[in-house]
C-alpha cells in the first residue's frame, strides 16, 4: 500500500499553519477519506464539516491544491500524490477552525430574497399543470446543493468582500430559479439590480467552473437575469410607462 | 458550574430534515414560537440523500390507485406489525401533503398532461412515487427550508442535544451544545418534537451520514418514553460495494423501478427463484411480463426485483453465501441491458437516474449506461423508534412528540421505498400541529438546575482524561459488533457474544478521552455520540433476541419462518428507575372492520 502526504491547514479564527500528515492510500479513496483516516488515528480534533459523503449535501467544501472542491468527490487517483496534497478551508468566508468556515452569511442572504409566490391553481382541486420542458429549465437551478464553492471562488466576494452589496452566484441561481419558475408571479428585477447587486458580476465564469452539480451558472442563470434586468431598466417603452404610472414620484 | 445560554420556545423541534422542518412550519403556522435545532447546517440533513421519490396515491399515472391500495400495500410490506392507524392516516393524507409542496415551490417531474409524474417502486402495486429524477429528497428539503425560513422559526444550526428534562411527569426542556464554540444551550420548551432520524452509524456498512447516531431514540428512552420495534432495521439491498471507500453509499431503488435487473456471477436473474407466497399473485411470471410492467402495461405484474427490500436483501445474501456473488462480495445490478429494449437507452438512463450516473462515473469509474453495477446490502433505515400515538404523534411521555424515522409504527417490520418521504410530511405536520396545541394548554416548566449541571459535567468528562481511549476506535469497534453479530442474519450465539461486547464497550466509553479544546472538536463530538449509539445498539440487540422468528427486516437463522403468535405483538423497550433497559411485549390492538376489509380486498 502506498503512502501520501496531506498538508492540512490547522488553526483557529484565521490564524494557523499547514501541518503535514502521512497516511496510507487505497483504491478509490477520496480526499475526505484521507482526512477521516488522519482524524481517527493522528488528529482526533481535526475540524472538518461533512455529511453525506456522496456529493449530495454540499457540506465538505474545501480548497484542494488551491482548487475549490467537495472533498468527498475529489478522488486521489486524479491528484498527483508525489507532492503533498494541500487542503485548506474556503477562503472567502470567516474562518472557524481547521477546515471549517463560517458560512452563515449565505443563510442570511437567502432570507432577504422574496419567497416563491404561485399563481392561482389551474384546476378546481387546487393543482397546477406544467410541461416537463418548462420544468426542466428550472430543475437545472434547483439541483444546487448549496456547497457555496461558487461563492468561495467569486472575486466580488473573495477579493473585494462586497458581501453587503452582492448576493453572489449561488443566490443569483436561486433568484433565477424563482424568476423562471412556471408558477411564480413576482417580479424581482428591481431588487436584483439594487439590493442583490447583479451588476457586480462581470461574467468571468469562475463559478460555473467549480460547480460540482455542473450548473451553467453564468450562461443559464446570471446572463438571462442580466438580460431581464436590462430590458426592464432601459427599455424606453417601459420607462415611459413608468413615468406615467408613478406621476409625481421622482425617478431615482 | 459550566456556563449555559438560555433559550425559551413554545415548541422545540430537534432535527431539521423533512420531518423536523415540516413540524416546525406547522407549529409556527399555528402561532407557536418555535426553535429548530439541527445537528448540521440547515438543509444538509439526511433527507437530502433520499433519491427515488415520495409515495402518495395521487393516481396521476394509474387511476386504479387510491389511499386504500396504498394502505394495504404498506400493511403487507410491514407484515401487519404496523400501527394501522398511522398507515391509514399516512395513505389518506400523503396526496395533500405532496400537493402542498408544489404550492410551496417544489417542481416534480411531469406527466404528458402536465400533472405530477409517478414511478414504480418495490412493494407498491401501482406507479406511486412522485419524484424529481433521482434527487427527490433534495427537492423536498430545499422546498421546506426555503419556505420555512420565512415563517419566523429560530434556527439553531450545528447544535446537538445531549439530554431531555422532565418535571412533574412531562417534558420541560433540553440541554445541547453548539459545535462551533462548544458552549452549552439550555432550551426551555412546553413541547418537544423529536425528528432526529435513524441509527445507521451503529453499523459499519451504512448509507447514513455521521449524524445518524440514534440521538432521538436515546433521548426519548433516557427521558422515560417507550421505544418499540427496535429489532427491525432495514438493510437496503443495493448499496455500492466497490471501491472500498464508497462501500455502503446508496444506489436508489429507482434503478430497479426503471427496469434494472439483478444478476449473479453466472448472469442468472436470480430474483425469479424465490417469490414469497403473499406476493405471488402480484409478481410477474416471466422477464417479458416484468418488462411490460416497467413500460406501463396495466395488465402486467411487477418484476421480482421490485419485491420488498427485506426480501431482496436476503436473496442477494443467499447468492453471495452460495458462492455465486460478484468479485467484491455482492451481485450485479444492470440497467444498461434496457438498450436491447428501447432506443436512446443511454440518454434515457441519464435523464431518469442522473445522480446514479454521476455517482458511479465519479466514484467508481463505471458508466452505468454500459456496464452493470456491483452492489450489496447496506444499513439504511430503522423501522423501530419512539412509540407514539397514531393521531397526535405524542410519545408515552406527555409533551414529547416524535415524527419521521425516529418514530415507530407506520412501517411495521419493513418499510416500503418512498413511504419515508411521505411519512416525514404527513407526521411532521401532525407532530407540529399537536405539539403547538399541547404548548398552548400547558405552562412552561423549568428544568432542574442540578440535573442540568450534572449533564454538563458528564459531557465535559472526556476532557479530564486526555490520555483516555480514542473515541473513534470505540465507535469503530461498536460498528463491527453490530455489523458482524446483529446484522442481516441473526444467530443466537452471535447475539450472546454481542451482548458481552456491548458491555465491554460501555465500560470503554466511560474512559474515552479527548485532547484539545471545546471549539469544533470532532473527537469530543464522537465521544459524546457514543452514548446514544450504545443505547440504540442495546435496544436493537435486546429486541432482536426476543423476537424468535423471521419477519420483515428481522431474520433469525434458527427461526427462519414467521411465528403466528408473534404476528400480533410489538416489543417495547423502556427504562426502569435505576436506569437499566427493560423489554416487554405489547399486543397490537385489533384493526377496525373497515380497514380489515380493505386489507382483504387487496390481497
Amino acid at each position: 500500500m502506498a503512502t501520501a502526504t496531506f498538508r492540512i491547514w490547522r488553526g483557529e479564527s484565521g490564524r494557523g499553519e499547514f501541518v503535514d500528515y502521512a497516511t496510507e492510500t487505497t483504491e478509490g479513496m477520496v480526499v475526505l477519506d484521507a482526512v477521516h483516516q488522519i482524524q481517527a488515528a493522528q488528529a482526533p480534533d481535526l475540524a472538518v464539516r461533512w455529511n453525506c459523503k456522496a456529493g449530495k449535501c454540499g457540506s465538505c467544501s474545501a480548497e484542494i491544491n488551491g482548487h475549490p472542491k467537495l472533498m468527498c468527490m475529489a478522488r486521489l487517483s486524479d491528484i498527483d500524490l508525489h507532492e503533498p496534497v494541500t487542503i485548506e478551508p474556503m477562503r472567502a468566508f470567516p474562518h472557524h477552525r481547521d477546515l471549517v468556515t463560517d458560512v452563515s452569511w449565505n443563510f442570511r442572504v437567502k432570507t432577504k430574497i422574496r419567497k416563491f409566490t404561485p399563481r392561482k391553481p389551474d384546476a378546481a382541486d387546487g393543482t397546477w399543470r406544467m410541461l416537463q420542458e418548462d420544468v426542466d429549465r428550472v430543475q437545472e437551478h434547483r439541483k444546487c446543493i448549496e456547497c457555496f464553492l461558487c461563492q468561495d471562488v467569486c472575486h466580488v466576494l473573495r477579493d473585494h468582500h462586497l458581501h453587503e452589496e452582492f448576493i453572489g452566484p449561488r443566490f443569483l441561481v436561486y433568484v433565477a430559479a424563482l424568476e423562471m419558475h412556471p408558477l411564480d408571479v413576482l417580479d424581482r428585477r428591481e431588487e436584483l439590480r439594487k439590493a442583490h447587486g447583479i451588476g457586480y458580476c462581470n461574467i468571468t465564469k469562475c463559478c460555473t467552473t467549480v460547480c460540482p452539480e455542473n450548473i451553467k451558472i453564468t450562461d443559464n442563470a446570471i446572463i438571462p437575469l442580466k438580460e431581464r434586468v436590462v430590458d426592464q431598466a432601459f427599455d424606453p417603452l417601459v420607462k415611459l410607462a413608468r413615468l406615467f404610472r408613478k406621476k409625481g414620484t421622482p425617478e431615482e | 458550574m459550566a456556563e449555559v445560554q438560555h433559550f425559551d420556545h413554545d415548541v422545540l423541534v430537534i432535527g431539521a430534515g423533512g420531518a423536523g422542518l415540516r413540524a416546525a412550519i406547522e407549529a409556527a403556522a399555528r402561532g407557536a414560537s418555535v426553535g429548530l435545532v439541527c445537528k448540521s447546517l440547515l438543509g444538509k440533513a439526511h433527507t437530502v440523500m433520499a433519491e427515488g421519490g415520495v409515495a402518495a396515491a395521487l393516481a396521476n399515472v394509474d387511476d386504479r390507485d387510491d389511499w386504500r391500495v396504498h394502505f394495504a400495500d404498506t400493511m403487507r410490506g410491514g407484515q401487519y406489525l404496523n400501527n394501522w392507524r398511522m398507515a391509514e392516516l399516512h395513505a389518506r393524507e400523503a396526496p395533500a401533503r405532496v400537493r402542498e409542496l408544489e404550492a410551496w415551490g417544489a417542481l416534480f417531474d411531469r406527466t404528458a398532461d402536465g400533472k405530477i409524474l409517478q414511478r414504480n417502486f418495490g412493494g407498491h402495486r401501482y406507479p406511486r412515487l412522485a419524484h424529481v429524477g433521482d434527487r427527490t429528497g433534495l427537492e423536498m428539503i430545499r422546498t421546506l427550508q426555503d419556505y420555512g425560513v420565512h415563517q419566523g422559526i429560530d434556527v439553531h444550526m450545528e447544535v446537538t442535544v445531549l439530554r431531555l428534562f422532565t418535571r412533574e411527569g412531562r417534558i420541560a426542556g433540553a440541554l445541547a451544545y453548539d459545535r462551533e464554540r462548544g458552549r452549552f444551550r439550555l432550551f426551555r420548551a412546553k413541547a418537544v418534537v423529536l425528528a432526529t432520524g435513524g441509527i445507521g452509524r451503529a453499523y459499519r456498512i451504512t448509507s447514513n451520514s455521521w449524524e445518524y447516531t440514534g440521538d432521538g431514540h436515546a433521548l426519548a428512552w433516557q427521558a422515560g418514553a417507550a421505544l418499540q420495534d427496535m429489532e427491525f432495521v432495514q438493510f437496503h439491498p443495493t448499496g455500492m460495494i466497490w471501491p472500498p471507500s464508497v462501500r455502503g453509499i446508496l444506489v436508489t431503488e429507482a434503478v430497479r423501478g426503471e427496469g434494472g435487473i439483478l444478476l449473479n456471477q453466472e448472469g442468472h436473474r436470480f430474483m425469479f427463484d424465490d417469490i414469497p407466497p403473499n406476493y405471488r399473485a402480484q409478481t410477474a411470471d416471466t422477464p417479458e411480463e416484468g418488462w411490460r410492467y416497467v413500460m406501463g402495461d396495466k395488465n402486467a405484474r411487477r418484476p421480482p426485483e421490485l419485491l420488498t427490500r427485506d426480501h431482496v436483501a436476503r436473496c442477494i445474501m443467499r447468492e453471495v453465501r452460495a458462492g455465486r456473488g460478484s468479485p467484491h462480495g455482492g451481485v450485479f445490478l444492470d440497467i444498461a441491458w434496457i438498450k436491447e429494449k428501447i432506443p436512446n437507452a443511454a440518454e434515457h438512463i441519464k435523464k431518469k437516474l442522473p445522480s446514479m450516473y454521476h455517482q458511479f462515473k465519479q466514484l467508481a469509474d463505471i458508466d452505468i449506461t454500459a456496464t452493470p453495477m456491483e452492489i450489496g446490502p447496506t444499513t439504511h433505515y430503522v423501522m423501530g423508534g419512539v412509540r407514539v400515538d397514531g393521531d397526535t404523534q405524542m410519545s408515552t411521555l406527555p409533551g414529547l412528540f416524535a415524527a419521521g424515522e425516529v418514530a415507530a409504527g407506520l412501517h411495521g417490520a419493513n418499510r416500503l421505498g418512498g413511504n419515508s418521504l411521505s411519512d416525514l410530511l404527513v407526521f411532521g405536520k401532525r407532530a407540529g400541529e399537536f405539539a403547538a396545541g399541547y404548548a398552548r394548554e400547558h405552562p412552561a416548566l423549568a428544568p432542574d438546575p442540578g440535573e442540568v449541571n450534572e449533564v454538563t459535567r458528564e459531557a465535559l468528562a472526556p476532557f479530564d482524561q486526555p490520555t483516555g481511549e480514542n473515541p473513534y476506535a470505540i465507535q469503530h469497534d461498536l460498528q463491527d459488533v453490530m455489523q458482524d453479530l446483529v446484522g442481516i442474519v441473526r444467530r443466537e450465539d452471535e447475539m450472546s457474544r454481542a451482548a458481552e461486547e456491548l458491555g465491554k464497550l460501555k465500560a470503554r466509553a466511560r474512559h474515552a478521552g479527548v485532547a484539545g479544546n471545546r471549539e469544533y472538536n470532532p473527537g469530543w463530538h464522537t465521544a459524546l455520540d457514543l452514548q446514544p449509539l450504545l443505547i440504540v445498539s442495546e435496544a436493537i440487540l435486546r429486541s432482536a433476541q426476543a423476537r424468535q422468528e423471521s419477519r420483515g427486516g428481522h431474520f433469525r437463522d434458527h427461526f427462519p419462518d414467521k411465528a403466528a403468535e408473534l404476528g400480533g405483538v410489538n416489543f417495547v423497550v423502556e427504562r426502569d428507575p435505576p436506569g437499566t433497559m427493560t423489554l416487554r411485549t405489547m399486543p397490537i390492538p385489533p384493526m377496525p372492520e373497515e380497514l380489515k376489509q380493505i386489507v382483504e380486498e387487496n390481497k
